[in-house]
């Protein structure tokens, strides 16, 4: 176990520093230089702002510079936000997206679960049809459209809660139920496919044979097993969700990370794209170290052992 | 008459799909006695699958449906009892063992555990009560170190242990009835032969009847007090494993017989087989269900589906050759001469 786990942590590192690797460069090779979109600035002040940042040494200096910093956790200060460091902005806007995604996902999750379980034990009559005509239609229908409808239904027509911005708990509410309905839209189609493959599963039908109560087979034998599947992926959920969604912080007006992450890449803000990248690589590979160490738990015949 | 543990008059059971009905079972009579193995064979589809787990309530319904039939348990008839009266005797009065076994036990949990869950729901005692029982019953079935393999999850145990458990787990709840579907299909030869001999040596301990669903007529030699011979949902041929083996008197039987492999057989000789395929279950043909891949079939075959004939002391057929009308027909070579019942049928 001690071994998998070192292991594992070396190709982690490797893996982060190829991801900041190959950002890094694939950011240079992109036409344009940082402050050419301020009109503003005349050529011979645009030349002094790179040489301010550092940016007109040769490439490989500049890469390992930014390799250095990066040893000691600093990612740089912001070209566009004046004075303001990377870090510093991950400070103030995760924690915001962080708890928008948590929020969405802790209501997403064990009702998506719920959800595609009651499906799946009631298919084809008309508890099943409705789950899944929801769950079609939360996948399909786009977060601006059902933001823009909640803001429109609870904050404009019955004034429950207020139409933007993030101040208080009751701010978070309109948001929340945004990401979520879409994430228990898919977990619900997901998890029925899931249970009704289990269903026909022999083990099922031997624990039915075993004259045990309903709800004890599904419990015991059905849904762990169903579940499995779904591990995988929650790696990737839980960063997406993390991360925060671009477009429902920009609808909400919510000072989240996700804008701040679309516009440096827009505006060439190297160091920001390159430092929100790399937060997050860091971020999936250790969620996904963690979900496969989960996963030998849920499932024991992929257990690592000694 | 005397009262059998187990009885089962008429059973009829159909599946409901898009295409139309399947009549996968039509009119099953059998009974069973407590202490008895009971061997239903036939090849594959022919109803012996959905007869037993009919009985035990395992189909799911629908697509299944229980068109008629009475299941007559120790006096009672269990057919009408809802799902939730039948999981008191699923596992504690009838218990079962699957075909599969490395499928038949749920990945995710504990040998152990999934032992102790029918021990706690029927026996009504203790988790470490139902622990005790658990170890004892595996080691019973001859598992090496019983109090390890407690606590092992089924991949790390060969087919071969698996069914052991599967059998352990089956009579840990003393049931009165245990219904084994094919239980050594997916073994090997040695393994199987262990396989039967626990069965064997646990009935006559535990006093356990048996039902034992195969295709594979070696082991019901090996195991069979009584043989029901199944075809096309209905039993063709029903008797003593001696009366069925010796003295076959269904045309079906004397194929299956006469299919079985030898090694005594010239070894460029073709192996005999039944020609033909058995009847399409969706328009089940109006005569005897065989007759069209009988080399013996009359005209009377095709027209009239032929009544059980008593052959002698409780073994039945259904074949019009046994009517004493009908001619005399000589068995294939190393099948006995075919004994007619008379004119005593029902």
């Amino acid at each position: 176990m001690k071994k998998y786990i070192l292991k594992r942590l070396f190709i982690s590192i490797i893996t982060i520093w190829l991801i900041a690797t190959c950002c890094f460069f694939l950011l240079r090779t992109l036409p344009g230089n940082p402050f050419a979109t301020q009109q503003l600035l005349s050529v011979e002040m645009q030349q002094r702002m790179m040489s301010y940042y550092g940016l007109d040494r040769p490439l490989i200096e500049q890469y390992f510079t930014f390799m250095k910093n990066l040893l000691h956790g600093d990612f740089g200060s912001s070209l566009k936000y004046t004075g303001q460091s990377v870090n510093g902005i991950i400070a103030s806007t995760f924690p915001v997206s962080a708890q928008l995604g948590l929020q969405s996902y802790l209501i997403s999750f064990p009702i998506g679960i719920l959800f595609g379980i009651i499906a799946a034990r009631h298919r084809g009559r008309p508890i099943d049809y409705s789950l899944v005509a929801f769950s079609v239609l939360g996948v399909s229908v786009p977060v601006f459209v059902l933001a823009s409808l909640l803001q429109y239904t609870f904050a404009i027509k019955l004034g429950l809660f207020p139409v933007a911005l993030w101040s208080s708990m009751k701010h978070t509410i309109l948001p929340t139920l945004t990401l979520a309905i879409g994430s228990i839209a898919s977990k619900t189609r997901l998890m029925r496919t899931l249970m009704l493959e289990v269903i026909t599963e022999d083990y099922v039908k031997t624990a039915k044979a075993k004259g045990l109560p309903t709800w004890k087979i599904v419990w015991n034998h059905q849904i762990r097993n169903a579940i499995i599947p779904m591990i995988p992926s929650l790696g990737m959920e839980i960063v997406s969700i993390l991360m925060g969604s671009f477009v429902v912080e920009q609808i909400f007006s919510i000072p989240g990370i996700g804008a701040y992450f679309v516009n440096s890449v827009r505006s060439l803000d190297y160091t920001m794209t390159l430092g929100l990248t790399v937060f997050l690589g860091v971020f999936v590979v250790s969620a996904n170290f963690i979900i496969d160490l989960i996963y030998g738990l849920v499932d024991p015949r992929i257990r690592v052992t000694k | 008459m005397k009262e059998h543990l187990l009885e089962v008059r008429d059973l009829r059971v159909s599946f409901d799909t898009y295409a139309g009905e399947v009549q996968a079972v039509r009119g099953v009579n059998f009974y069973l006695d407590s202490g008895e193995t009971l061997a239903i064979v036939g090849e594959s589809g022919c109803g012996k699958s959905v007869s037993v787990q009919t009985m035990m309530r395992l189909l799911p319904m629908p697509p299944a449906r229980l068109k008629s039939g009475e299941i007559i348990y120790e006096g009672k008839d269990i057919a009408p009892l809802t799902d939730k009266e039948m999981e008191n005797y699923r596992g504690k009065e009838f218990a079962m063992i699957f075909q599969d076994s490395m499928t038949s036990l749920n990945p995710t949990m504990r040998v152990g555990n999934q032992m102790c869950e029918g021990i706690v729901r029927h026996r009504k005692v203790s988790k470490e009560e139902a622990r005790k029982i658990a170890v004892d019953m595996l080691g019973q079935v001859g598992i090496p170190n019983p109090e390890a393999a407690f606590r092992r999850y089924p991949h790390t145990m060969s087919g071969g242990q698996r069914q052991r458990v599967m059998i352990a787990m089956a009579l840990s709840c003393n049931p009165k009835i245990l219904i084994a579907d094919e239980p050594t299909t997916a073994l090997d030869v040695t393994m199987q032969a262990q396989i039967l001999d626990i069965m064997n040596r646990l009935k006559d301990i535990h006093h356990t009847a048996i039902i034992l669903i195969t295709h594979d007529l070696g082991v019901v030699a090996q195991m069979a007090d009584r043989i029901a011979v199944m075809y096309a949902g209905e039993i063709m041929e029903s008797g003593d494993a001696r009366q069925v083996f010796y003295q076959p008197s269904h045309p079906y039987t004397w194929g299956l017989l006469g299919a079985m492999p030898n090694l005594i057989q010239d070894v460029k000789s073709q192996l005999y087989t039944i020609p033909g395929t058995p009847p399409d279950l969706y328009a089940p043909p109006v005569g005897c269900p065989f007759a069209a891949r009988c080399e013996y079939a009359m005209e009377a075959c095709l027209k009239e589906e032929p009544p059980e004939f008593a052959v002698e002391g409780g073994h039945t057929s259904r074949c019009w050759l046994l009517d004493p009308r009908a001619p005399q027909v000589t068995p294939p070579e190393g099948i006995p001469a075919l004994k007619k019942g008379g004119n005593d049928h029902e």
